[in-house]
């Protein structure tokens, strides 16, 4: 049930994809959701199929597993895809009732969805490919040069990882208790909406009581051995750029700009 | 026969690069009123196997019949199944809620839908059972409480259920020497009193040959032994090969006895131990 939930959740490997630099990563998910959204007619579209379908045979993750992570985001999709339709003006195709639905609209719609469709593949594709680790490591290494003006780059690093590493025990545990409520006969599937929610009382709870009480034991723990956020704080596994990572990042930013410059053409 | 299991497997992540294999060709049947010992060393698929038994996890594929109704069935009330086999998880204690004790124990009762009357009495004699005092407790947080006590408000919770079969999984884990001893001196006298069906899935060797007739030993997923408590610790060899063991006595009495003394070998506890040592001093007296 709460497991199925496998949106971005790092699929391991050793493949080219894997291996590279995670700021290198990083950067091209950025210029790929830009390009995105530099897009306005629908053969750049192609382009972007290309991508995905290169990057994720390249990354060895199975495309049905992917396929999968766009299931909880459906609604999401669905939802946009019906408003555009709907509230779009220009030549009326047909009418449902009081909604009319436009040839302008329709374009729009499939548009759009087609949009967030790439974007929550090509995005996940990322945390993917990417061990939670090696994310905050780029991203606490991206955003060093800003440290500067003050912002706190390694404390916003280690609140992410530890987020992140807190992830699947928070939904091990909700299972856990979930199970243990179901065992004394409490009732998650059925009922209206009131009633649901009123249900997950006896879910939630525990949940955060003992959310809360991790995040004691964890700082007690990190005190205990002296932690101290950033200055002069070595890491085990430096990021070292090599010629792959930046001969990648070449092509990309090259192929982007590609992508990007249809919207002027 | 309240309880038959027949070719259970599970398959945990089926198609993923984390799919394991939890439950491997699983059988064995339990009588009604028989208290059984289930071990096995971490991951050997003790809680995947508890938690079929009363249809949190559907198999892979397999058979869970309970007291001649197969849960496997799509079409069966999960309610009915849940009431008469009641799961005590590991920590339960981390899955109060309520704000008194009174009405966290009154949950399950609740929503099976019976009668105030009839939630008011189970409550009450489901604190009597675990040695809670009704009059002082019931009106107090659950989270005021010690360890210990915080437990037994969460075992009185699934009593309160009148359960047919009662799955405590590692109800003494993280307990102190006394809690442990009085948590297992309340399920003994549970066990004897109402008569009920009891799985006791434990890690301490000890616990498990004071308290139950039959072991089932779990290892990587299947069912490795299954026997009279006796006939179980007497393979000590093999135990130990899965990572379990025998309880420290047994194992003092089997060294002793390789020592060229004519004890028996089949000793669970230590009253045993004493009278057994008592009979053969004394027969060497004799000679």
């Amino acid at each position: 049930m709460i497991k199925d939930i496998t949106i971005g959740q790092y699929f391991p490997g050793d493949t080219f994809i894997h291996r590279l630099d995670p700021r290198i990563k990083i950067i091209i998910t950025a210029l790929f959701i830009t390009s995105l959204f530099f897009i306005n007619k629908f053969y750049p579209y192609l382009f972007i199929i290309g991508f995905i379908v290169l990057a994720v045979n390249m990354s060895k993750v199975p495309f049905k597993y992917i396929l999968k992570g766009l299931r909880p985001l459906m609604v999401l999709i669905l939802i946009t895809f019906f408003i555009n339709i709907f509230m779009t003006k220009g030549e009326v195709l047909f009418e449902l009732g009081p909604l009319a639905v436009t040839k302008e609209g329709l374009r729009q719609a499939v548009f759009m969805a087609l949009r967030l469709i790439f974007l929550i593949t090509g995005t996940s594709l990322l945390t993917l490919t990417t061990s939670p680790i090696s994310l905050t490591d780029g991203i606490e290494k991206l955003l060093s040069p800003f440290k500067k003006v003050g912002l706190p780059a390694h404390e916003l690093a280690m609140m992410m990882t530890i987020a992140l590493r807190f992830i699947p025990t928070l939904l091990e545990e909700t299972d856990k208790i979930m199970k243990a409520q179901m065992a004394r006969g409490a009732d998650f599937e059925s009922g209206n909406i009131i009633r649901r929610a009123k249900n997950l009382v006896p879910l939630l709870v525990p949940l955060f009581i003992n959310a809360f009480r991790r995040a004691d034991e964890l700082a007690i723990a990190m005190e205990a051995r002296c932690y101290r956020g950033g200055d002069n704080r070595t890491r085990l596994n430096e990021l070292v750029l090599s010629r792959r990572d930046v001969a990648t990042l070449i092509v990309m930013i090259i192929f982007f700009s590609l992508v990007i410059m249809t919207r002027f053409i | 026969m309240i309880m038959e299991i027949r070719n259970l497997n599970f398959v945990y992540n089926p198609g993923t690069p984390f799919e394991s294999k939890a439950l491997d060709n699983v059988n064995f049947t339990i009588q009604e009123g028989e208290f059984i010992g289930l071990i096995g060393h971490t991951g050997s698929g003790k809680s995947t196997l508890v938690q079929h038994l009363n249809g949190l996890i559907r198999p892979t594929s397999g058979d869970i019949i309970i007291d001649g109704v197969n849960i496997t069935n799509k079409d069966v009330k999960l309610k009915s199944i849940r009431q008469k086999v009641g799961l005590v998880f590991q920590y339960p204690e981390y899955q109060l809620f309520e704000e008194t004790i009174y009405k966290d124990i009154a949950f399950g009762p609740s929503n099976l839908g019976l009668s105030e009357e009839e939630v008011d009495k189970r409550v009450k004699e489901a604190m009597e059972l675990v040695g809670l005092d009704y009059e002082s407790l019931k009106d107090r947080s659950p989270f005021e409480l010690s360890g210990g006590q915080k437990r037994r408000v969460a075992i009185a919770g699934v009593l309160a259920m009148k359960p047919k079969v009662l799955v405590l999984d590692e109800p003494t884990a993280g307990l102190d020497p006394r809690g442990r001893d009085e948590i297992l001196n309340e399920i003994q006298a549970l066990y004897e009193r109402e008569g009920i069906t009891i799985i006791l899935v434990s890690h301490s060797m000890e616990d498990v040959a004071k308290l139950v007739d039959r072991i089932l030993v779990m290892h990587k997923g299947r069912l490795v032994m299954d026997g009279k408590t006796r006939e179980v610790f007497k393979r000590a060899d093999e135990l130990e090969s899965i990572g379990l063991g025998i309880p420290q006595i047994t194992k003092f009495m089997k060294a002793y006895r390789a020592k060229g003394h004519d004890v028996r070998e089949d000793i669970l506890t230590v009253e045993e131990a004493k009278a057994e040592i008592l009979r053969y001093l004394r027969s060497k007296e004799n000679d």
